[in-house]
C-alpha cells in the first residue's frame, strides 16, 4: 500500500500538493486523474523517491521512498532515455541498475510492439519513443509501476497497443500500477479504483465499479461533474 | 465487445454471456475464454474479468476446472429463468422510459399492437 499523510509541496509560489491524503492499496490498476498543474506529477514523483515533501509523510509498505526504489518501475512524462543510444544499448544500461530485470519479457515485448534493439532511440517516431519507455518499465518485474501520462499526445493505434500490453502483462492481484493521465476515456476499462485530483488535493476517490453501480455515470462524466464546482 | 462506461463492466460481462446462453450460441458443457484470453481480448481490467467469472461460478453458470478451463454447466430451468430475469429488465426500461414521455400501460399496449401489425404479425 502506498500512502500521502498530510502531504504538501510548494514549488515557489505554486502549492502543488495541499495537505494531500490518500491510500493507494495494493494490487489494482490505479487511475490519478485530474486536468494539468492538479499535482498528478508531482505525485507520482514523490511515490518514485524523485522529490520530497514539504510537509507530512509518504510511506510505500511502510518505508520511505527513498528505501523502496528497487520495488518501483517509473516511467516519465519527459523523454528520459538518450537520443544517441539504440534501444538495445538504453536496455542494457537499465538492466544494470535492476536486479528485477525480466530479459525474456524484454525480448519477447520487444518484438510484441514492433520495436528492434538495433533502432535509435533519437532517431525514431514519438509513438516508438512511448512503446520504448513502456517497454523499459513493464520489463522489470517490479511489484508496483508507476505511470506519467503514458498516452499523451500519442496516435490512436498506438494507446491500444500500450493499453493491450499492460493489460497482457498485469499480474493481478499482486501488481499495483498507477497511471496518471488527464485522457480519462482511454482508460474507463482498464482501472479499478480512481482518484480525481485538483488544486493539489483528493476530490473524490473510491472503484470504477461502484461508481457505475451506485451513479450510472461513467468515469468521464463524474470527473466533469466533480471538477464543475471547483472551476466555477 | 464494446462497453458502456455509464454501467459496471462486471456485470455487462455476465449479461453478455447470459444472452449467448439463451441464444443458444453456448451450451452446457462449452469451455469460455480464459480469464486472461478474455481481458486482452476485450481490453479490459483483469481484476473486472475475474470478478465477472467469480460471480457467474457463484450463479452456477459455469465451473472452473484447475488446469482445464472455463466451463458452461447452466442448463434448464436456468436458461428459463435468466431469460424471464433479462425480459424483466428490458420491461423495466421501456416501461420507465415510456412512463416518463406521458405514456399510460393501455396506449403502450395499443403502440405494441400497432407495431406488431407494422412488422407483419409478429416480432
Amino acid at each position: 500500500m502506498i500512502e500521502f499523510k498530510e502531504v504538501s509541496k510548494r514549488f515557489g509560489s505554486t502549492l502543488a500538493l495541499d495537505k494531500l491524503d490518500a491510500n493507494f492499496p495494493t494490487g489494482k490498476i490505479i487511475g490519478l486523474f485530474g486536468p494539468n498543474g492538479a499535482g498528478k506529477s508531482t505525485s507520482i514523483k514523490m511515490i518514485a523517491g524523485l522529490n520530497r515533501p514539504d510537509q507530512g509523510q509518504v510511506l510505500i509498505d511502510g518505508e520511505l521512498p527513498r528505501m523502496s526504489k528497487a520495488r518501483i518501475a517509473y516511467l516519465p512524462e519527459i523523454d528520459h532515455l538518450y537520443p544517441w543510444m539504440t534501444i538495445g544499448q538504453a536496455a542494457g544500461f537499465t538492466r544494470s541498475f535492476y536486479v528485477d530485470w525480466d530479459n525474456n519479457k524484454y525480448h519477447e515485448l520487444l518484438k510484441y510492439l514492433n520495436l528492434s534493439a538495433e533502432m535509435k532511440i533519437g532517431k525514431i517516431s514519438k509513438g516508438q519513443r512511448a512503446k520504448t519507455k513502456l517497454l523499459f518499465t513493464v520489463a522489470r518485474r517490479a511489484p508496483y509501476l508507476l505511470m506519467d501520462e503514458p498516452l499523451s499526445g500519442i496516435d490512436i493505434l498506438t494507446r491500444e497497443e500500450i493499453i493491450n500490453t499492460l493489460v497482457r502483462d498485469y499480474r493481478e492481484g499482486e501488481q499495483t500500477i498507477i497511471i496518471s493521465t488527464h485522457e480519462i476515456a482511454e482508460v474507463e476499462s482498464l482501472v479499478d479504483e480512481v482518484f480525481f485530483i485538483d488544486q493539489g488535493k483528493i476530490m473524490l476517490s473510491g472503484s470504477a465499479e461502484e461508481f457505475r453501480v451506485e451513479r450510472g455515470q461513467s468515469l468521464v462524466e463524474i470527473m466533469k461533474e466533480a471538477f464543475r464546482h471547483v472551476h466555477q | 465487445m464494446k462497453f458502456d462506461s455509464s454501467r459496471p463492466i462486471y456485470r455487462q460481462i455476465i449479461d453478455s454471456y447470459k444472452k449467448q446462453l439463451i441464444r443458444g450460441e453456448l451450451k452446457t458443457g462449452d469451455k469460455i475464454l480464459s480469464q486472461r484470453e478474455y481481458a486482452e481480448q476485450a481490453r479490459i481490467n483483469p481484476n473486472t474479468v475475474q470478478r465477472a467469472y467469480r460471480e457467474m461460478e457463484a450463479l452456477q453458470m459455469v465451473e472452473t476446472q484447475r488446469g482445464q478451463g472455463t466451463f458452461i454447466i447452466a442448463a434448464e430451468p436456468m436458461l428459463t429463468e435468466i431469460k424471464l430475469e433479462m425480459a424483466r429488465d428490458v420491461l423495466e426500461y421501456f416501461v420507465g422510459e415510456m412512463k416518463s414521455l406521458g405514456y399510460t400501460c393501455a396506449q403502450m399496449i395499443s403502440m405494441l399492437e400497432e407495431e406488431e401489425k407494422e412488422q407483419g404479425g409478429g416480432f
